[in-house]
């Protein structure tokens, strides 16, 4: 048992002498909540609209003004003619114009019927659909204000309700996935790079030939990356609840249970690296190819599976960040209790004890 | 029963196609309490030889023991009991002198204090930095503080692969002066070394050139078996004076020594039949003498007879 402390007492050292593994360790994790939490993000919001009036009306000045007034919108300038249209977008002055044809509120009273015309630049498609369909609801409700009186035949009013997450926050879909992504970073690529560092520096010729046992060393190695790694997820829950503003609707007990889980997943396929590799170099590299990119790419944080061709959705399925991000999900968002998640977390517990058992496997015992 | 026997070792390394072998069929024993010395060049085996004893490489064929414990069957018994010191420093460079130590006693399931004697001459130099990390180490420090580590435990045979090398004059001899001090404490030293003159301070030596022992014994031994006169021998242009030294069939061997070109003579020549020689090539300003072989000359007079 001394032997054992004795190595993470010597680990914790290695990682507090090193300022700038200390500050990836500690630091990033908050870096990458606070840059996803207010920089990138894909809500949409203060987007330029450009307006070509052609009919100068009081209904058109209106719908402009609460186009205007909405938090998605702002009035860039107004435009006189078709041919400024094109060089609006090519300058990149707004991402969408607003079409009035002459007689815009004349038609409306009297033919009951006129036509707006919502101009987007399609470069971004995203942002494009989501702008077209905001503006159109914008229009929709000015069109139910003035028929507010009239009766109308045959009306189906649409109720909309956005479940676990109302306000569509971008934020309950990237807590779950920046929590997968620093902990495969901090766990897989850390422990993947420690003992591969010895074997580079010498150490471990010394260290093998000595009375202590490759698990023992290999968990050593392990202790304290684990500890930070749950310092990183209470620092990422508590900036999420309280900067983002995003809540813990299930047990904190079973999240974090859960997020032990997955540290020792992404530990275990650490070790397991740094066991069959001989430089620091290649040990990074793949962590990076085998881990963080299938993180970042198939886990469902960035790009929904369900859109992914059939080959990509079923590599996905090994991806342990894949099966995290949805447990994490179920539980932080909609609450969910072990019950609904038991077969995601029997996956990872899975892959949990397949590379554990392949990294002691691995571990060798002797030089060459 | 010896502390080390060696039998038969033999080791190869694949790199490509071509298969290198390092060690070629060493066979040699260690007693109880004697500083045994490997002395080769760069290349010879002899770190190989250290990994196999120290059960870090697995031999291809023969084997060895180390106190009794076969290398490969009881590879963990081993681990138990010896020290080790690689050719380049293997500590914790982020970690202090002390901190080292600590580490180190405590994997090997002691404390610092318990052996404190057996370190105590070489622990009270490094003493004064003890708060320095190993890293900032001059190296004769470094070889110090390596040593301690790798006595901390109270090893019964001590593994010490070139812990000389790079290190200055004076600190050599330090170092040297130490492993003198622990064999009569009974440890069973195995050291490495590529400087020739280190032969001397060993008890037994075995010399070892391109993964084989070309002789073993006592450096007085293998002194004694030289039995050629050889001349030390100086001029003002030393390269001429060894192409025309070379060129002389009265000689075994010419080769440059310090300031001097050692010359091995055939039997029936000497110092006299130098000097005629020498002065009908033009260099009868020549300085002659004779000299007594050092394991040096030993070494260069095998290697001469094993390329012939």
């Amino acid at each position: 048992m001394n032997q054992f402390l004795a190595f993470v007492k010597k680990e914790f050292y290695h990682i507090f002498r090193d300022r700038r593994t200390l500050f990836i360790l500690l630091g990033m994790p908050l870096v990458q909540i606070i840059i996803f939490g207010f920089a990138l993000t894909n809500e949409v919001k203060n987007a330029n609209f450009v307006v070509l009036d052609n009919a100068r009306d009081a209904a058109s000045q209106q719908l402009i003004a609460q186009i205007n007034a909405s938090r998605y919108f702002d009035f860039e300038k107004n435009i006189y003619s078709n041919k400024d249209l094109e060089g609006v977008f090519q300058k990149g002055e707004a991402k969408i114009a607003i079409v009035f044809p002459p007689a815009f509120a004349s038609d409306l009273q009297h033919l009951n019927k006129a036509q707006v015309q919502i101009i987007a630049d399609a470069t971004d498609p995203n942002t494009a659909t989501t702008l077209t369909a905001y503006a159109a609801a914008i229009i929709m409700d000015y069109q139910k204000e003035i028929t507010q009186n009239a009766l109308l035949p045959y009306t189906i009013d649409i109720q909309q309700r956005m479940l676990y997450n109302p306000q569509l926050k971008g934020a309950y879909s990237f807590v779950p996935g920046v929590m997968a992504m620093v902990l495969m970073l901090v766990c897989t690529m850390m422990t993947a790079i420690t003992i591969v560092r010895e074997k580079e520096a010498g150490t471990m010729e010394v260290m093998l030939v000595s009375p202590v046992r490759p698990l023992k060393i290999i968990v050593a190695k392990a202790v304290p990356y684990l500890l930070l790694s749950i310092i990183n997820i209470i620092s990422i829950l508590l900036l999420s609840v309280y900067v983002l503003n995003v809540p813990i609707n299930g047990s904190i007990l079973l999240l974090m249970s859960e997020g032990i889980l997955f540290i020792i997943t992404c530990l275990s396929f650490g070790l397991l690296i740094s066991n069959v590799t001989d430089s620091q170099q290649t040990a990074m590299f793949i962590a990076l190819i085998g881990m963080f990119l299938p993180t970042v790419m198939l886990s469902g944080f960035m790009f929904p599976i369900e859109n992914m061709p059939l080959p990509l959705r079923l590599i996905s399925n090994i991806v342990p960040a894949r099966w995290f991000y949805s447990i994490v999900k179920s539980i932080m968002i909609k609450g969910l209790g072990i019950q609904f998640i038991w077969k995601e977390t029997l996956i990872l517990a899975g892959m949990t004890l397949l590379l554990l058992a392949l990294s002691i496997k691995n571990f060798k015992i002797r030089l060459a | 029963m010896s502390a080390v026997a060696v039998h038969n070792l033999v080791k190869q390394y694949k790199s490509g196609k071509a298969i290198i072998e390092a060690v070629q069929g060493v066979s040699f024993d260690v007693a109880r309490g004697e500083l045994f010395g490997i002395i080769g060049p760069d290349g010879a085996g002899k770190t190989s030889i250290f990994r196999m004893l120290t059960t870090l490489l697995l031999p291809d064929s023969g084997g060895a023991t180390v106190d009794g414990s076969d290398i490969v069957k009881d590879y963990q018994a081993i681990r138990q009991k010896v020290g080790y010191m690689p050719g380049r420093f293997s500590l914790y460079q982020d970690l202090t002198v002390e901190e080292n130590l600590h580490f180190f006693a405590t994997i090997f399931k002691t404390s610092v204090t318990e052996n404190y004697t057996l370190i105590k001459d070489i622990y009270v130099q490094i003493e004064p930095f003890k708060t320095r990390k190993a890293g900032k180490l001059s190296g004769g420090m470094k070889q110090k503080l390596a040593l301690c580590c790798a006595l901390i435990h109270k090893p019964v045979v001590l593994f010490l692969d070139e812990p000389t090398t790079g290190v200055d004059a004076v600190s050599r001899k330090e170092f040297w002066d130490m492993l003198r001090n622990l064999r009569q404490q009974g440890i069973t030293i195995l050291v490495s070394t590529p400087y020739m003159d280190e032969a001397s301070l060993c008890d037994r030596v075995a010399l070892m050139q391109k993964g084989k022992i070309m002789t073993t014994g006592t450096p007085q031994q293998i002194i004694q078996s030289f039995n050629h006169n050889i001349l030390a021998v100086k001029a003002q242009n030393m390269y001429g004076l060894l192409q025309v030294l070379k060129q002389w069939n009265a000689i075994e061997d010419a080769y440059s020594f310090g300031e001097y070109h050692h010359v091995i003579m055939k039997e029936r020549y000497d110092k006299k039949v130098m000097r005629q020689y020498l002065a009908s090539t033009g260099y009868a300003d020549a300085d002659i003498h004779a000299v007594t072989p050092t394991i040096e000359d030993c070494f260069m007079q095998l290697m001469q007879h094993k390329h012939d």
